[in-house]
Parts: C-alpha cells; structure tokens; sequence
C-alpha cells in the first residue's frame, strides 16, 4: 500500500498556490485599455520596423469582413485585435496546460483499455499505476470545458473559440454554415457525453480491476468484465477521441480542417501516456514499492514511447506534408499562419517529439537504464507542450506568444493539481493487482 | 526470450499430442509427397488465367492503351484500382511476421510463412500494374535516376509515383529477404530429410549451409528482430506513399491528410481477409489444423473486425469533414459517391467494409470457418471497391462539369485483373507444394510453451523432463 508522503503533498501544494500566483499576475496584465494598446502599439513601431510590417499585414489579414478600412479606424480596429489577443492569453495559456495534463490522462486510459483487451502478459504489474494517471480524467476534462466555455461568458473577447463570439459570427459566412455544429449548447452536449462515457469506463474498470483483488482465487467474473468493458471502451473512445479533437482543438481555427487531425491528436496523446506510466513507474520503483517491476518491463515502455514517438511523426508528417504540397489556399493558411509567427516552436518540436526520442531510445541497452528513459521521457513531454501549445495559440494569441509567467504558472497549477489527484488515487489501493489471471506472467517477464 | 511461464488461461496453439518429430512429419509431408488431381485441376485453372492474362498484356502493349476502357477524363481506373488492391493485400504478410513479432504474439508462428509468400506474390502483382499502365513501357527505366547520355537528364523527385518505385521494390527486397532468412532452417530440415538426391541437391542449395549452431541461431533471432524494426515502418510507408499517389493531388474526394494512416488500416483489413481466405482452405487441403487452429482464425478475425471499424471512422471522418470544409466541390464528391451513377459500387463498398466485420463481434460467428470464409470474401471485394469508388468517382465528376463522364471496364481491363489472380495463385500452389508451408523452427519454439500435450503436462503438476 502505497501513502501519499507529506513532502509530495506540500510540493505539490507549494506548485498550486505558485501556479495561482503567476495565473493571476498573467490575467491582471492582460487587461488593457484601448489606449494602453495604442501606446504600446506606437513604441513597438518605434523599435523595428520589421515588426512593423508583418503586424500591419497580419491585421489585414485577420479583419474577418476583408474591406478596406480608412486609416484612422484601420489603426483602431488594429488596436481592439491586440488588445484582444493580449486577453486572450492567459485563458490560452491555462487552456495549453489543462489539455496537456487531459490528454496525458486519456492517453493512459486508452492504452490500459489495449493492454486489457489484448490480454497484454507484461504490464498487469503496472495497471494500479495507469489507473492512478488516468483518475486525473474526470477532473482535468471538466477543466478544459470549464476553460473553453469560461473564456466566452468571462470577460469581453476573450474567448479561446472565436466562433463563440456572435460578433465574429455575425460577419463570417463560413462560420455561419457550420453554426449547426459549432455552437455552445451542442458543444456542451458533445462534451458531456465524452466525458461521461470515459469517466464511466475508468470508474468501472477501476472497481472491476480492484474487486479481483479481493474476489476468491479461481474467480474470474471481474477479469471478464474488464475485458468485455475495455473492448466497448476503445469503440467509444476511437469515435469520441477524434471528435473531441475536432472540438476541442481543430475549431481553435474554425475555418480550418483536416481529416487526419483526430488520430494526429491521439497519437500525441498516447505518447505522452505512455512516457508519464514509464516515469511515473520509474519514481515508485526507486522508492521500492514496485518491486515487481523489472528493467524488463521499463524497457518495454520505453519501446512503446520510441514506436509512438515515430508514429507521431508519420501522422505530422503526412498531415503537414500533403498540405504543404497541394498547397489549397483555405488549408494552407493553416500552417502558413504557424510558420510565420511560431517558426522555432513548429520545427523545434519536430527535434523534442521526434529527433531526440529517436536517437535516445534507439539502443537496446539504454532502454532499461531508468535515468536515461526519464530524460527521454522529459523531453517527449516538453515536446508534447509545445505541439499543443502550436495547435492552440497561433488561433488566438496569433504573434502575441511568449513563454512566459501566465504559461508557466499555467503548467505550475495544473501540474500541482495533477499530482495531487494521481498520488491520492495511487494511494487508496495496492500497487500490486494481485488477483489478474495474468500477473504471474507479468512477475516473470523478461524479455 | 520467451517467458519460463505461462498463464494457464491462455490455449494452447498446437493441438493434438505432438512432439518435435510430429511437427517435422507434418510440415514436411506435402513437400516430400506428391501433387493429388484436385492440386492439378486447380493449378491448370490458374494457369490458364495466368496465360490469358499474359496475352491481354501484350496486346495491350502493342496495340495501345486505348484498349482499356479509360477515358480523357478517367486516365486511372481498373489500372491503379488493382494495383493498390494487390500492394493492399500484401501488407497482412508483413504485419503478421514483422508486426506481430515487435508485439510477440506466439500465434503468429503458425501462419507467418504463407502470408509472407502471400505479400511476395501479390506485390508482384501489383508491381506489374505500374509497368503495363504505362502509354510506353519500355521506356519505364527512365523512373530510375541513372547517370545517361542526356546530359545525364535526372527524374523529379517531387512525384509520388517515383516514391511508389523506391517503396514497392524496396519493399518487395526486404520482404524477399525476410521470408528467405526466415525459411533458411527449414529449408535445412527438408534437406536433411530428403531421400531422393535431386530433391537432397536443391534443398542443400536452397538452405545455404544451415546447420543451426547457437551462435546462428543467436545471430538468426538478432536479423529477425532487426528485419522486423525496419519491415514495420516501411509496411506504413509503403501503403502511405501509395496513398499519396491520390492525396497529394487537388482532386475533390482525393486531396484529403486522412488517407496515408486510413489506407494502411484498409491495407492490413484487407490483407488478413486474404490471408484467411488462404489459410482455411490450406489447413483443410494440407492437413494442418493443429497447427493452423479455430484460435488462429479466430484472432485474424478480431484483427478484420478492428482494422474493419478503423476503417469505418475514416469514412465517417470523410464525410463530416467534407460537409465542415463547407467547401462544394468536396461536398458533392461524397454527395456523388452516395446517390451518383455509381451508387451501387459505394454503397458495396460500406456494406462490405463496415457493416460485415461487425458480425465478428459475435464469438459463435468469429469461430465458425464457414463464416469466416464467407466474410473474408467479402472483405476482399468490398476493399476493391474501396479503390475503385475512390478512384474513379473522384475523377469522373470533379471541377468542371463539361469533364463529367463515366468509365466502362473492356475485356481487356478485366482480363488482366483475371491474368494477376491467376498469376498470384500459380505461384502460391507451387510454393504450397515446394516450401515449408508453416516455419517449422518457430513452431518448435513455443511447443513447449503453447503446445496442447505439454500444457496438459504442466497443469497437472508434471514435469516436462524427458518428454522430447
């Protein structure tokens, strides 16, 4: 059994309130008066004139009706788009890291939901771990809607969803036509029914998982359960996770599209997952309370996140690359738009998501050294921030971005709130799933 | 590698009471035996096709390709459609040795050796495709960037038809040599079998000297795993690059990012619907099914179902994104598919690829090989139309309403689709008949593990010491 240590417990709090403090400063700042904008707009000018131009372009290109303006009102509607952004970026910034701390959960339901349906021998000693991640669904998906929605009824213009803003609406033909689709209430609906449907799984596969435990030996009703849930569970999840994506992240840019989107957000997802269980299992290993767990079985997660890692790529590949080539106007902004203003972090993710994993986790030998999987791991991790991070902010911030404190402190309060939830979990049942017809196999795996 | 225990939920994969010679008999007996009437029927049959195929291919040639029934407007029809249909087919081979290697899932013994022939012998059907399609094939060699008299005059690497050359033959390579390092100890122990000295002189020359030291077999299982890390990416790229044949264009219905990981789940879907088609009727004609078991075709059939529904959320990705994009001419591609003149091949296409894996949800259907094979036939002809509906709908209807036109298949067009499946199927009978049809040496590496008798064994407390 596994306590919860007051050290963790305090760290984590101490991560909370430095979160809070660094979220609060980023939306006090945020709030500028037209004025405010214009003057600092006028010293910008003043440094480069660089900057200049492709600010002016941009703002031509992001006026929603597309007419010539005067000059005067041009520089006012100018203004109003910075201040705008400027507002927005601290509700981007909270909503990066929610769907960062998200995605990391569901990613690690959806692969326990695999090891279970395909009666996996080796990871049955890792499944208290798993569940433990994956307890941080519930509330971290109700954050993430809680952001998405907030951000509209809190505040003038600041949403993270421009379509829902009936102004913006209200001159956008295209936006228009998907209004059936995109609008508050079934957004809200669509949410409710994801989230329903992945908590119920991870509530029962939990129940089921630990009522083995318990059951008498030879009893395996609850191990068929698990099975026969976590089969239902992935159809569910392979439908909802790529609408999801669609919702969540693809209408960030509502005049945008992409077929491949859903999976490329899966596969992001799964990596992540899999490199928290690897860290997450290496942290308790060190502290011997999974003694079961072998180099063995670290060397077979530390696959899973090189395999991924390349099956990320494939997908941002084949997503970036077919775009670029046909290059389609209404798809190319897209990543037009990120190659302008996002440049280091759109490449520079390429080398932390694939590059570095790649090399890292190539050899046989270093995939059981646990310091060397949790650089890895570090790096997929940060990698996988800024792949976020580059999906959401071009929409909202545009040129606006900055890592700064309204981020960090973001990744500070959601990260806290993310320990604090999974070590709980962790520590309301053994660590061992004694009573899995596969555990056996799993003591015994060596490869 | 393999675990010193297994959990006593998991079947056995080899049934019945065998031991290591019982394998040895078994897999060797329809090489050392000989060729029964039936076997020549159906060779002839395959042949004949084969010949008449080969026939519909030189005329095409010397006459033109205005012999197919291809148009202005549908310059790729039957062409393209089998020859993404075959590249398709081959992928379940690489999946089921290379895929299923990485995942260790010992069931794979059984069946990898015939699905890698099966991927070898239909990437050569599909690679015949690229060639006779062409308005002058023997000017094909120019797709290879060979130093020449032109001024060394080069290809444009920008084109993912070239890729589609650099793909099919590398893939054809690896998967060659794959198969071949993996049939080396059996080739030995058919060798050391062999009675008659011609079969003997083949077979020692077929088996390159294997003589399964420790340090071979050592080195054996480091080729294969390595083989196996690098078949895999080139399994998705292979089919991605084929899917950018159609993606990288601006074509409504073509130019979509979903296609590169949607036509590899097409691939394995249809892939495995070929591989149980084969394997149902070669365990019954050859007497394997202890080793080929119901479990064997039971898992193929839940991967069928999985790649089946994968599939399916790719379709219905298609079709609410082409109605998001709120672009019209994406719009009425999938309109055109669903109500134009070729209603009937989509609406084939998703009864066959969507609805008809579902049934594999049912443990009574999934289990009963009559079923199974009826399903795996209508996978594959729902995946044909997959590459048919997708191909020529999406041509023949596109921007300009004065390009619309439809397609009609001649004799010619058909004949060669009968000419490769003729084709495919001499080469598989004789290789039915000449190689090891299931990789004897692997099979013995889980007999102990995942054999009937020595599950029973250990279950009931026994020792495997002494049982050979």
């Amino acid at each position: 059994m596994y306590t919860i240590s007051n050290r963790l417990k305090t760290f984590s709090i101490i991560l909370i309130v430095l979160g809070v403090l660094g979220v609060a400063y980023g939306f006090m700042t945020s709030q500028k008066s037209l004025e405010e904008v214009k003057t600092m707009l006028v010293e910008e000018h003043a440094h480069t004139e660089d900057t200049e131009i492709s600010v002016a372009e941009h703002a031509e290109s992001a006026a929603p009706t597309g007419t010539e303006h005067a000059d005067v009102s041009h520089d006012d509607e100018h203004a109003a788009h910075v201040q705008e952004q400027l507002a927005k970026r601290p509700w981007s910034a909270l909503y990066v890291s929610a769907l960062f701390f998200m995605t990391i959960a569901l990613g690690v339901l959806a692969f326990y939901a695999i090891q279970v349906a395909s009666q996996a021998g080796w990871s049955p000693v890792l499944f208290r771990v798993m569940e433990a991640i994956s307890a941080y669904l519930l509330p971290g998906a109700i954050i993430v809607i809680l952001l998405a929605v907030g951000s509209h009824f809190i505040g003038h213009h600041n949403e993270i969803f421009i379509w829902m803003n009936p102004e913006v609406v209200a001159d956008d033909k295209l936006i228009q036509n998907k209004s059936g689709y995109l609008n508050i209430t079934a957004f809200l609906i669509r949410a409710i029914i994801f989230i329903a449907g992945w908590s119920l799984y991870q509530y029962f596969a939990r129940k089921f998982s630990i009522a083995q435990d318990n059951a008498e030996p030879g009893d395996k009703r609850n191990f068929k359960k698990s099975f026969r849930i976590a089969a239902g569970f992935l159809v569910f999840f392979i439908y909802t996770e790529s609408i999801m994506s669609w919702d969540w992240i693809m209408s960030v840019d509502p005049h945008w599209f992409s077929t491949l989107f859903g999976w490329y957000v899966f596969s992001g997802m799964i990596v992540a997952g899999v490199t928290v269980i690897a860290m997450l299992t290496i942290y308790l290993k060190g502290k011997g309370l999974l003694p079961l767990v072998n180099d063995s079985h670290i060397h077979d997660l530390a696959k899973y996140m090189f395999g991924f890692s390349i099956f990320w790529a494939y997908l941002w590949f084949s997503q970036f690359m077919l775009i670029w080539y046909a290059n389609i106007p209404e798809e190319v902004v897209y990543f037009a738009a990120r190659i302008e203003h996002y440049k280091l972090p759109f490449f520079g993710m390429l080398v932390l998501n694939f590059v570095f994993p790649f090399l890292v986790l190539m050899h046989s030998d270093y995939k059981r050294v646990p310091w060397f999987v949790m650089m890895g791991g570090v790096i997929i991790l940060v990698g996988h921030y800024v792949d976020l991070f580059v999906m959401i902010m071009p929409a909202t911030v545009v040129d606006r971005w900055y890592i700064g404190i309204p981020e960090i402190g973001s990744i500070l309060l959601l990260g806290g709130l993310f320990m604090l939830v999974v070590f709980t979990s962790l520590s309301k049942a053994p660590l061992t799933p004694k009573g899995n017809p596969f555990i056996k196999e799993s003591e015994n795996f060596h490869y | 590698m393999a675990s010193h225990y297994e959990a006593p939920i998991r079947r056995p994969l080899v049934l019945g009471e065998k031991s290591y010679h019982d394998v040895s008999v078994d897999i060797a007996k329809p090489v050392e035996g000989k060729a029964n009437k039936s076997w020549w029927i159906v060779f002839s049959i395959s042949l004949a096709a084969f010949l008449w195929g080969i026939g519909c291919i030189i005329y095409t040639i010397n006459t033109g390709i205005g012999v197919w029934g291809l148009n202005k407007t549908i310059g790729w029809a039957w062409d393209i459609t089998n020859f993404v249909w075959w590249v398709g087919i081959g992928h379940a081979g690489t999946l089921i040795s290379a895929v299923l290697l990485l995942f260790r899932q010992k069931w794979r013994m059984a069946i990898n050796r015939s699905a890698e022939a099966m991927t070898i012998f239909a990437v050569i059907q599909a690679g015949l495709f690229p060639l006779i399609h062409m308005g002058r094939p023997w000017l094909g060699y120019w797709v290879l960037p060979i130093p020449n008299q032109f001024g060394s005059l080069w290809v444009n690497f920008n084109s993912p038809l070239l890729w589609d050359v650099f793909a099919i033959s590398t893939y054809l390579s690896v998967s060659l040599v794959f198969w071949w390092t993996g049939l080396l100890p059996d080739f030995a122990m058919i060798r050391d079998r062999a009675v008659k000295p011609f079969q003997k002189k083949i077979y020692s020359l077929l088996a390159f000297g294997w003589s399964g030291r420790a340090k071979d077999w050592q080195r054996f299982e480091e080729v294969s795993l390595v083989l196996a890390g690098l078949a895999t990416p080139l399994v998705l790229s292979v089919h991605t690059i084929v899917s950018f044949d159609f993606a990288t264009s601006i074509v409504p219905g073509w130019h979509t990012t979903i296609f590169p990981p949607y036509f590899v789940a097409g691939a394995v879907f249809s892939g495995f619907a070929m591989v149980n088609t084969l394997l149902i009727i070669m365990r019954k004609v050859v007497s394997l099914e202890d080793y080929i078991t119901v479990q064997h075709i039971e898992l193929m059939n839940i991967v069928i179902m999985i790649t089946g529904t994968i599939v399916g959320v790719a379709y219905i990705t298609e079709l609410f994104i082409a109605w998001y994009s709120g672009v019209e001419y994406e719009q009425y591609a999938f309109l055109n598919r669903a109500t134009g003149p070729y209603w009937w091949a989509y609406l084939l296409m998703m009864t066959c690829n969507v609805f008809s894996p579902q049934f594999m949800w049912f443990k009574k259907l999934r289990t009963s090989i009559m079923f199974s094979f009826f399903i795996s036939i209508v996978v594959n002809v729902g995946m044909w139309f997959e590459r048919f509906v997708i191909i020529v709908t999406s041509l023949h209807r596109d921007y300009m309403p004065s390009a619309w036109t439809m397609f009609q298949p001649t004799f010619v067009d058909i004949g060669i689709f009968i000419g490769t499946i003729g084709f495919f199927f001499v080469l598989f009978l004789l290789y039915a008949r000449t190689f090891p049809v299931v990789s004897q040496a692997e099979v013995k590496a889980i007999l102990k593990t995942s054999g009937q008798r020595y599950k029973r064994i250990r279950e009931s407390g026994g020792s495997l010491v002494g049982t050979g």
